[in-house]
């Protein structure tokens, strides 16, 4: 059984397809980019796939279980359980220090654990800069405690959108390197991204455009190192 | 973590919340100063209308049929006399502490040195009484009379010269018809037995009582024989304006169905008090001076009513005040409550989060207003009734009861807006 799997997925505004009729699969320990211009659709799928929205038609099946029919306190508590978020802007609790910001997402899943937190900010390599509230850290900074705040609860999936895209090349490298070892240790990624060279470095890209899947394509040199042209 | 958040939100966004306590505490002091003052509004009130003097008089059964007949007064022309001994039992009514005020009156035809008669009455000028309750209360002339002008020496101080001194007051016209002055001495013969009574000051009443003498009612009695005898009581009550049920009671207790006669009797109606008076004062028919017992029912009703009204404004205004401060913070922190939501915090755990905020912030002003509001309390207490207000403790908990309410139903609209928040709204668009 796919760790996840959309059927015939819609999400309709109006006389808008913002999905339409979307079909795809994601293996456990898989790492899928899926890439577009702006308005393909990628952020509906990603609020989809993260348990934040809900389909117009079409079944979203997380761990066997459809999302498209839980309430919106069960998919909250999906999300809590099963997903780790990135986001593009980091959005870091601003008066809390880097370990306080990993510890939120504890608390909201079961107990703060300042000591694992602390071993989440050192795999991500911000060991040092635990205290330090986001205002005192660069964007890589901030984005690998997004990263160590996602991967505190162990999710089945990392879901992230955009990740590098208010990073530089150097944070960028460090945050899909992050990722490569990640999907090492055999978390399952599906990264939202528009920047080509990212979504090239994951083992599957999916490109949307209008709502639609138009290109699946397996990367054969699959090494999860960025390449920059 | 819960603590460390509500820490962080108070410091970061300290002059939101600033304004937040500054509205409730607005409110609250508004809300203490004029709970304050309402609850001691009767005293106060209740001294100013002392002035108006006495809305109930008592006066035997008999003496009450001849007034109506003939139009005369005293229990001489009755032969008719209230008891002295039951004068403490008014203040055993059920509404004794409506009762603010009374005296006793005994009229006694003396005669002067030069022949002629003049009316001299026995009173109380300010009483000492220790009451059963515990209460103790200064009762006489010295306050129901309080619109005399003191021309010459001073108010009879009873609790000095004691209730059968050989002391008195006289009316500016008798003493201008007598040359006399103050710390002069009159002689009266009564028709048991004679006094020397020195003067101890003149009174201008503006009537007739400035051509009569006032002296102690036990030195009164002496002069006719009255010993233990009054011909009436005057009292000062606080009473709630008449309506259809006081004026059927007034007319005819006993036309009342039972419910209606415990309404009637259990609130201070001047009617009803009355009726409690006769039911102490053995053969007595008390009535009240209608006029006085209206306006002065009128004027509190009216005070407080004025008082509840700023109340309830000021705590919707404070409501309305805490309504937009709450909502524009959740608004300016939605990408962070919608974080929260997105790593797994139901809406129990975020509202629980912006109403413990608001809570602290609504205690901290809630208890600067209750300190200002009983400044405000002195302010208002000292400009218009030129007193203190005392801080009753009931006061606290109304304060703080109100305080939570109107700081809940303020939040109410955030919260609303808090609960329908969609992660997906705020973190980065719904497309």
């Amino acid at each position: 059984m796919s760790l996840l799997e959309l059927k015939n997925v819609y999400k309709i505004y109006g006389e808008l397809h913002a999905l339409d009729n979307v079909n795809f699969t994601v293996e456990k320990g898989e790492w899928v980019s899926i890439m577009g211009p702006s308005g393909s659709g990628k952020s509906t799928m990603m609020n989809i796939i993260g348990c934040m929205d809900k389909p117009s038609k079409g079944e979203v099946l997380l761990d066997g279980v459809d999302i498209a029919k839980e309430s919106a306190k069960n998919l909250t508590a999906i999300r809590r359980d099963k997903i780790g978020l990135i986001f593009q802007q980091f959005h870091l609790v601003n008066y809390l220090t880097a370990v306080e910001n990993v510890m939120l997402a504890q608390y909201y899943h079961s107990m703060p654990d300042e000591k694992e937190a602390l071993e989440a900010l050192e795999r991500v390599g911000l060991a040092g800069r635990a205290k330090h509230l986001p205002s005192q850290l660069s964007g890589g900074e901030q984005q690998r405690v997004c990263v160590a705040r996602a991967l505190i609860n162990t999710p089945e999936i990392i879901l992230a959108d955009e990740p590098t895209g208010n990073l530089d090349e150097k944070n960028e490298e460090i945050v899909v390197d992050l990722f490569h070892k990640l999907h090492d240790e055999g978390t399952t990624l599906i990264v939202v991204t528009h920047d080509p060279e990212v979504a090239e470095v994951a083992q599957r890209r999916i490109v949307l455009r209008d709502g639609k899947i138009t290109k699946s394509v397996v990367n054969e040199n699959f090494t999860g190192k960025i390449r920059f042209s | 973590m819960f603590l460390r958040m509500i820490r962080g939100t108070l410091l970061r966004q300290w002059k939101k919340m600033l304004m937040i306590a500054f509205t409730i505490a607005l409110g609250a002091s508004l809300a203490s100063a004029m709970l304050s003052v309402m609850l001691d509004v009767e005293d106060k009130v209740n001294q100013e209308l002392k002035t108006y003097g006495a809305n109930i008089t008592v006066v035997p059964k008999a003496a009450s049929v001849l007034n109506e007949l003939y139009e005369v007064e005293g229990g001489e022309a009755s032969g008719a006399y209230l008891a002295e001994g039951e004068l403490g039992k008014i203040k055993t009514i059920f509404w004794a502490f409506n009762i603010v005020d009374y005296a006793p009156f005994v009229n006694v035809n003396a005669a002067l040195d030069d022949g002629s008669t003049v009316k001299t009455v026995g009173s109380w000028f300010n009483h000492h009484m220790e009451l059963p309750t515990g209460e103790q209360l200064d009762a006489g002339i010295t306050s129901l009379r309080s619109w005399w002008e003191i021309v010459q020496g001073a108010w009879l101080d009873e609790q000095k010269e004691g209730d059968d001194a050989d002391v008195c007051m006289i009316g500016t016209a008798l003493a201008k018809k007598l040359g006399k002055s103050a710390g002069d001495t009159l002689h009266l013969t009564g028709s048991e037995s004679d006094r020397s009574l020195r003067i101890v000051g003149i009174y201008d009443a503006g009537g007739d009582e400035d051509d009569q003498i006032y002296a102690p009612l036990n030195t009164v009695q002496a002069l006719d024989g009255l010993d233990g005898k009054i011909d009436s009581i005057e009292v000062s009550a606080l009473t709630t304006p008449d309506n259809e049920l006081a004026e059927k009671a007034a007319k005819d207790p006993g036309s009342l169905t039972v419910s209606q006669y415990e309404t009637w009797y259990c609130t201070a109606y001047a009617s009803a008090i009355c009726w409690q008076i006769q039911e102490v004062i053995t053969d007595s028919v008390a009535s009240p001076v209608r006029q006085v017992a209206d306006s002065e029912g009128a004027i509190l009703e009216k005070t407080k009513l004025l008082m509840i009204l700023i109340t309830i404004l000021s705590l919707i205004g404070a409501a309305l005040g805490i309504c937009n401060l709450v909502t524009a913070s959740v608004m300016e922190r939605s990408s962070e409550i919608g974080l929260m939501k997105a790593i797994g915090a139901q809406n129990g755990a975020v509202s629980g989060l912006v109403l413990t905020e608001i809570c602290m912030t609504a205690v901290i002003g809630g208890v600067v207003g209750f300190f200002a509001g009983f400044g405000f309390a002195q302010i208002i207490g000292h400009t218009v009734f030129g007193s203190s207000i005392t801080m009753r403790p009931v006061v606290i908990p109304i304060v703080a009861i109100l305080v939570i309410l109107v700081t809940l139903a303020g939040s109410i609209p955030a919260i609303r807006m808090l609960l329908r928040l969609r992660p997906a709204e705020v973190l980065h668009g719904g497309r």
